[in-house]
Parts: C-alpha cells; sequence; structure tokens
C-alpha cells in the first residue's frame, strides 16, 4: 500500500515540476523545478529497486548538470521578456500535439496491456541471487560491457575538451604569466656588477 | 498494485512534456536544453522499468550511458550558447540564419 502511494505521490509530482519546466517565466525557476523533476525521477526508481541509476542520477545531475544550467542562465545577462514574445501564439497548436502524441503512447500501451509480446523466454542477465543493485551492475559493466564503458569515458573527456576549447577566448590587455620566460631568465640578464667612483651615480 | 504500465504512461507524458516544451519556448534555447534534458530523463525511466520489471540489468547500464550521452551534450550545448551569446548579444534561436543552412 505504501508502494502506491509512494508511486502516485514520486509520479504526480515528476509530471507536475516537468510542466512548470517548460511553462515557467522566469529560467531560473525552470532550472529549480528541473531538479524537484529529477529527485522525483530518483525516488520512482529507488521504487523499484534501481539505486545506483538513482543516485547516479541525483549526484549526475542535481549536482552537476542541473548547477551547470543554473551558473550559465544567472551569468548571461538575457532579456527573458523578449524571448516569450512567441509563446502564447504556440500553444493551441502545442497542446494539440501534446494530445495527440500521449493518445498515441497510451495507445500502445494499452495494446502491450491487451496481449503481451514475449521479449525473451528467460531473463537475458538477471541480477545475481543476493547481490545489490550496484553489484549487479558492476558485475555487468566491468565484464561484458567494459567497452562501452571506456567509450562512455573518452565521450565525457571529448565533451570537456570542446567545452573548455569553445568558450577559451584570447582576451587584450592582460599579462598572464610566462613561466618558461620566467625559468629561462637567467642571473646575468638581470643584474650587473658596478663600482661607480666617490661622487658620481650610475647610469641605469 | 503498480505494473509497468504505470511507470509507462508516467514516462510517456514526461516525453511528450519535454516536446512539447521545445515547441512551445522556440525561441529560449536554454528552456530547450531543459526540455531534452527531461527528454532523457523519460527515457532513462523507460529504461530503468523495464529492466526491474524484465529481470535483466542491461536496461540499467544502458540508462548509465544515456545519462552520460546527456551530460556530454548539456556542457556542449551550453558552451555553445555562452559563445553564441557573446558574439550575438542575444540567445534567440529562430533568427539563426548565419550559415544560410
Amino acid at each position: 500500500m505504501i508502494q502506491v502511494f509512494t508511486f502516485y505521490l514520486f509520479a504526480v509530482l515528476l509530471i507536475a515540476s516537468g510542466a512548470f519546466t517548460i511553462f515557467s517565466r522566469n529560467p531560473v525557476h525552470s532550472v529549480l523545478w528541473l531538479i524537484l523533476a529529477f529527485f522525483n525521477a530518483a525516488g520512482l526508481m529507488v521504487l523499484v529497486g534501481a539505486e545506483f541509476i538513482a543516485m547516479l542520477l541525483v549526484i549526475v545531475y542535481v549536482g552537476a548538470v542541473a548547477v551547470l544550467f543554473l551558473f550559465v542562465v544567472m551569468m548571461l545577462d538575457i532579456d527573458f521578456a523578449e524571448l516569450r514574445a512567441g509563446f502564447m501564439k504556440n500553444v493551441p497548436l502545442g497542446i494539440l500535439l501534446a494530445i495527440v502524441f500521449v493518445m498515441e503512447l497510451i495507445f500502445g500501451i494499452g495494446a502491450y496491456q491487451a496481449g503481451k509480446i514475449e521479449l525473451a523466454d528467460t531473463p537475458v542477465n538477471p541480477a545475481r541471487e543476493g547481490a545489490t543493485n550496484i553489484e549487479a551492475v558492476g558485475e555487468l559493466l566491468y565484464t561484458k560491457y567494459i567497452f562501452l564503458f571506456e567509450t562512455a569515458g573518452i565521450i565525457l573527456l571529448v565533451a570537456m575538451v570542446g567545452a573548455i576549447v569553445l568558450t577559451n577566448r584570447k582576451r587584450a590587455g592582460v599579462r598572464p604569466q610566462n613561466v618558461s620566460e620566467q625559468v629561462a631568465r637567467r642571473p646575468e640578464d638581470a643584474t650587473r656588477n658596478m663600482q661607480p667612483e666617490v661622487g658620481k651615480g650610475v647610469e641605469l | 498494485m503498480i505494473g509497468i504500465e504505470h511507470y509507462i504512461v508516467v514516462s510517456s507524458i514526461l516525453f511528450v512534456m519535454g516536446v512539447l516544451g521545445i515547441f512551445l519556448n522556440r525561441k529560449n534555447v536554454i528552456i530547450i536544453l531543459m526540455a531534452i534534458e527531461l527528454i532523457l530523463l523519460a527515457v532513462n525511466i523507460n529504461l530503468v522499468a523495464f529492466s526491474a520489471f524484465l529481470g535483466d540489468m542491461v536496461g540499467q547500464v544502458f540508462a548509465m550511458f544515456v545519462l552520460t550521452v546527456a551530460a556530454g551534450e548539456a556542457a556542449i550545448g551550453l558552451a555553445i550558447l555562452v559563445i553564441y551569446f557573446r558574439g550575438r548579444g542575444t540567445i534567440a534561436v529562430d533568427d539563426i540564419n548565419r550559415m544560410k543552412g
């Protein structure tokens, strides 16, 4: 009983925060609603026993991606009122299309309910008896899908390098430290030994 | 009792909400990126639900890969957004016609 209640709580909050994300006037509010949506999705995943993905969702999305969004929204000085100009014009057609999409999807689910399609006779990669969710994912991830896992790492590396290369720029008028020049400087280039006579100065 | 259908309905509604968000906020590319995140979240819920109900752990492994791609996509998308804003001073995407594509 408590599972049913929790499911509906998470599901309703998830859909509501998803709706607020796209309908909110202020993009900062949109990001905060998005964070709530991710939390509720994590709750839904915990409910079916996928704790690893749920925690990953909270750490990666809420901790990194949503904060990145918040950062960009606040950093850029944008006139958001102007960007919403065409919003109301799009609403009727958009809602209509959305209803059509949802109807199609729910129709498909109804067909699924009416007669089960045999996807597999036996589970292909069931979790080992007595293994926790994280152990089961790890046993699969580091053996059968190790190449995909490493490719995922490469993708993240490329994304990181790409983001840095795209946003890095040479600024005019700044004087950054040049380490190699500093290291290459010798004492004899910088200092002179002088023996000035009494009463005379030194030519600089 | 909660079945797989409940999960698919929730993820379908979330998916359509993401598509609707792209449709409605055609000018504001930040909201479009957030709507794409919503779509990928719906896909993840679907993968995890099927993984749990069919007793197949591969679904969760692939949900992790989807998460990876989503994080990379958000980083690159926001970087492109920042350099676009630097050059133009606006992020209205409906009049990007520089490349005459």
